[in-house]
């Protein structure tokens, strides 16, 4: 168990076939999601009260394992815990649930039907995850240990394989057959981009210039989206294996992988990481005895969007702000320090050990013509399935949003899908069919971006999302070029007078004007590819835009003064509860009697409607829609 | 414009602990990012006198440490309420009605995010995205979460915390 340091191959497949050995006769063993999602719901105290029966029982030579994994996705349904063996799969589980389980599945081998996961609500139960349609209809190779092993234990990684893609192309491959295997592979860069990744490699390889670095870029800043988090946090090795062996491919030896300081839990799992695999000798001076040598250096961010830019990310590596450059000239080439740099994101990173251990062949068998191997996404919003998922690239957005996110919770209309994050566009449901890929999605006028699918129901105001996208990205836009910094702020101001009701006839005209003067003038991505929401929901929602601006009205019934909350006559109790709770006192009413909102009171805060427990509260056009038999206080105003 | 705690803080920002910061990023300018996180997790803020004491070591212009500290989301100039409260803003929570628990909160404590209430128990601030989807809209005091909130919920919240402020 000590640590040695590996000096050979030899030496690692030998400590390999310990750990798997070890991992093969592991006996009971309750994994429970540590997660951010499972975390937040309390997978912390089912964690530490498992651990406590599992040492009272150990006492009694009755002992199991209790581990805490990375995400396992369903995040929905969290604290989610799995037992092995039989692959049984609990949901919802609570501290006060441990003793049961540990009484009759622990120790008695059978499973407790009401921590079961239903396939649809109210549905059968089934036993282990691959019975549910979340799971089985994914394809997990980023994902592939996420759940399953200790991130925090490089003997669980390398129990599971981890290390052998890179004692294979230490020994058995030429950095430039690691290229040509990731070429074949036909990976491209899963921050956005989508660019090819051997292409960069190659670059960066040729580029003249030393020393030359590698980066993996953790500056995961796309709200709603969290694959990256979830791989560092579960699966940190995958990401450092990958580094190393895009080092040997390019000829680097320092490496820096820069992590978003709202991800603490991501850093520590990093650190612990680097850590071990320095202890072993996978990284450092002379890696397992090849005589190439690469260390890593984590580098926490500062909070700032643009730095997800790779120009901007090297200038915030530097110590200084994280204002994006003109990259006529490459970063492969003129790069951090001004030496040949490739940065490359986590998930691209993630997948390249799988690629070097099955062989590039094996990864392009998977995916579309264009685009190859699997997508993480986060699938969020008006989702039943909140969650991680991994498909295959070419999946229709209809199979992940209905088929592996259950569809639309509340019986809600689906209305559309965001990709891309800030950057990406809005989807209607015409474009459902059509297959995930980066050519699919640009084409679409949105794009894949690092993986945020944000779905959105008929609650959901297009024109108020533009503006949360804008207003997003002006507050990110660093300041150093004109037609972002001045152009954002001003298609901002268009859009929140459209959806206070003030727009104007000429307004989208406007709007498109300006987004083809910041595609076309923007300095880096941020400002270029801001355009993407205005345009995208102009192009599937005018009506809506019409609706805000022409007749006065929110469909979605989410901007405010766009329409109105009234109580229905036969639906109201006269409970008082609204009016209690009411902050602005804007409804009127005796117990048992029909209550009114004053509408020039109401300020649209809500808080009536979510607090009836009759539905008598609704949300209806402006201030015209008359309730039968409700007391006449609608004035003149 | 900051009261009396803050001037003891400042005075706390003795240069022995920030020499000790400095010299754990090995005297580089390029660490002046992770050399500012660990001051501001020390005293909860930038000290002035921190930044200058950190220029100095650096012999680097007070200017370029300003740039980086004002350039950031995570730094705050100012000293921060006892207790942070955290909205996500992210588009998941946006689409659930973060904007409404921020308006609740901003009335309730009259500040906006980014302030502290003038008692300083409370700090308010959004950020873009916390990852954790599936609690949307995810409020977080400190570092406890609060999943699915609701803006009827938010008064008695704060009142608790501000009980046991009274009664520590």
């Amino acid at each position: 168990m000590g640590t040695t340091r590996l000096t050979s191959v030899e030496e690692l497949k030998r400590w390999q076939e310990e750990c798997a050995d070890r991992w093969q006769s592991r006996g009971v063993q309750v994994r429970v999601c540590g997660g951010t999602g499972c975390n937040a719901k309390g997978s912390l105290s089912v964690q530490a009260a498992l651990a406590e029966a599992a040492a009272q029982l150990e006492a009694e030579g009755r002992g199991f394992t209790v581990k805490v994994t990375g995400c396992h996705g369903l995040c929905e349904r969290g604290p989610i815990v799995t037992i092995h063996p039989g692959d049984i799969l609990y949901q919802n589980v609570r501290e006060e649930h441990v003793p049961q389980i540990v009484r009759e599945t622990v120790l008695g081998g059978h499973v407790v039907e009401s921590l079961l996961a239903e396939v649809t609500p109210g549905g059968a139960k089934v036993t282990s995850a691959n019975e549910l349609p979340f799971y089985s209809r994914q394809r997990r190779v980023v994902l592939q240990h996420n759940g399953l092993i200790d991130p925090s234990s490089i003997e669980d990684y390398v129990a599971v394989g981890g290390y052998q893609a890179l004692a294979k192309a230490l020994t058995l491959m030429t950095p430039e057959q690691v290229i040509e295997e990731v070429r074949v592979a036909g990976l491209r860069g899963r921050g956005g981009g989508g660019f090819p990744t051997a292409r960069k490699w190659l670059s960066c390889r040729e580029a003249k210039g030393e020393p030359k670095y590698v980066i993996c870029n953790g500056d995961e800043g796309d709200p709603g989206a969290f694959m990256d988090r979830s791989i560092m946090e579960g699966n940190p090795h995958s990401v450092i294996e990958g580094m190393i062996i895009g080092a040997y491919a390019i000829g680097a030896h320092h490496g820096y992988i820069y992590v978003r300081n709202e991800y603490p839990l991501a850093v520590i799992r990093l650190r612990e990481g680097l850590e071990a695999a320095r202890e072993h000798g996978l990284l450092g001076d002379n890696i397992l005895g090849s005589g190439f040598s690469f260390d890593i250096l984590i580098n926490r961010g500062g909070g700032a969007f643009v730095c997800g830019e790779s120009t901007a990310l090297m200038a915030s590596l530097e110590g200084r702000p994280g204002e994006p450059r003109a990259k006529y000239v490459h970063t492969v080439e003129v790069g951090l320090h001004g030496k040949p740099t490739c940065l490359n994101n986590v998930e691209t990173w993630a997948n390249v050990p799988a690629i070097i251990a099955n062989g590039g062949e094996w990864f392009a068998s998977i995916g579309t013509e264009g685009s190859k191997g699997t997508k993480v996404f986060s699938l969020v919003g008006k989702v039943r399935n909140t969650g991680l998922v991994e498909v295959p690239m070419g999946m229709t957005l209809r199979e992940i949003v209905f088929d592996i996110g259950g569809g639309i919770p509340d019986d809600r209309a689906f209305k559309a899908v965001q990709t891309g994050g800030p950057s990406g566009g809005c989807l209607p449901a015409d474009c459902l069919d059509a297959p995930v890929d980066f050519d699919e999605l640009t084409k679409l006028g949105s794009m894949m971006g690092s993986g945020g699918l944000i779905v959105m129901d008929e609650d959901t105001c297009m024109v108020n999302v533009a503006r949360y996208f804008l207003n997003f990205l002006q507050e990110e836009s660093c300041g150093k070029c004109t037609p972002c910094r001045e152009g954002l702020p001003q298609m901002r101001r268009i859009l929140d007078r459209i959806c206070t009701g003030e727009g104007r006839e000429d307004d989208l005209d406007l709007l498109l004007y300006l987004c083809d003067i910041l595609e076309d003038g923007a300095l880096c991505a941020l400002g270029s590819t801001a355009v993407n929401p205005v345009r995208s929901t102009i192009r599937y929602f005018r009506d809506e835009y019409m609706e805000h601006i022409a007749e006065k009205y929110c469909r979605a019934h989410e901007c405010r003064g766009l329409f109105s909350y009234q109580i229905l006559a036969e639906k109201c109790t006269g409970c008082m509860r609204c009016l209690r709770e009411c902050p602005q006192h804007a409804i009127t009413g005796e117990r048992r009697q029909v209550h009114t909102i004053e509408q020039a009171k109401c300020v649209q805060c809500g808080v009536c409607f979510d607090v009836c427990r009759f539905s008598a509260v609704v949300k209806t056009r402006p201030a015209i829609v008359r309730v039968p038999d409700a007391v006449s206080e609608a004035g003149p105003d | 414009m900051c009261g009396e705690p803050a001037q003891e803080a400042i005075t706390k920002a003795d240069p022995a602990a920030i020499e000790e910061i400095v010299s754990r990023y090995g005297r580089s300018s390029d660490f002046i990012i992770p050399m500012l996180q660990d001051v501001q997790h020390t005293y909860g803020y930038l000290p002035r006198e921190a930044a200058r004491e950190i220029a100095r070591s650096l012999g680097v212009p007070l200017s370029q440490i300003y740039a980086v500290a004002t350039f950031y989301r995570s730094f705050s100039l100012k000293p921060r309420g006892k207790h942070l409260i955290t909205i996500c803003t992210g588009t998941v929570c946006s689409l659930k009605g973060a904007n409404r628990i921020v308006e609740a909160i901003q009335g309730l404590l009259g500040v906006e995010p980014g302030g502290t209430s003038e008692d300083r128990v409370f700090t308010l601030q959004s950020v873009n995205c916390l990852g954790a989807c599936a609690l949307a809209p995810v409020m977080v005091i400190d570092e406890r979460y609060y999943g699915k909130v609701k803006v009827n919920h938010i008064p008695s919240l704060l009142a608790e915390y501000r009980k046991t402020e009274g009664s520590a």
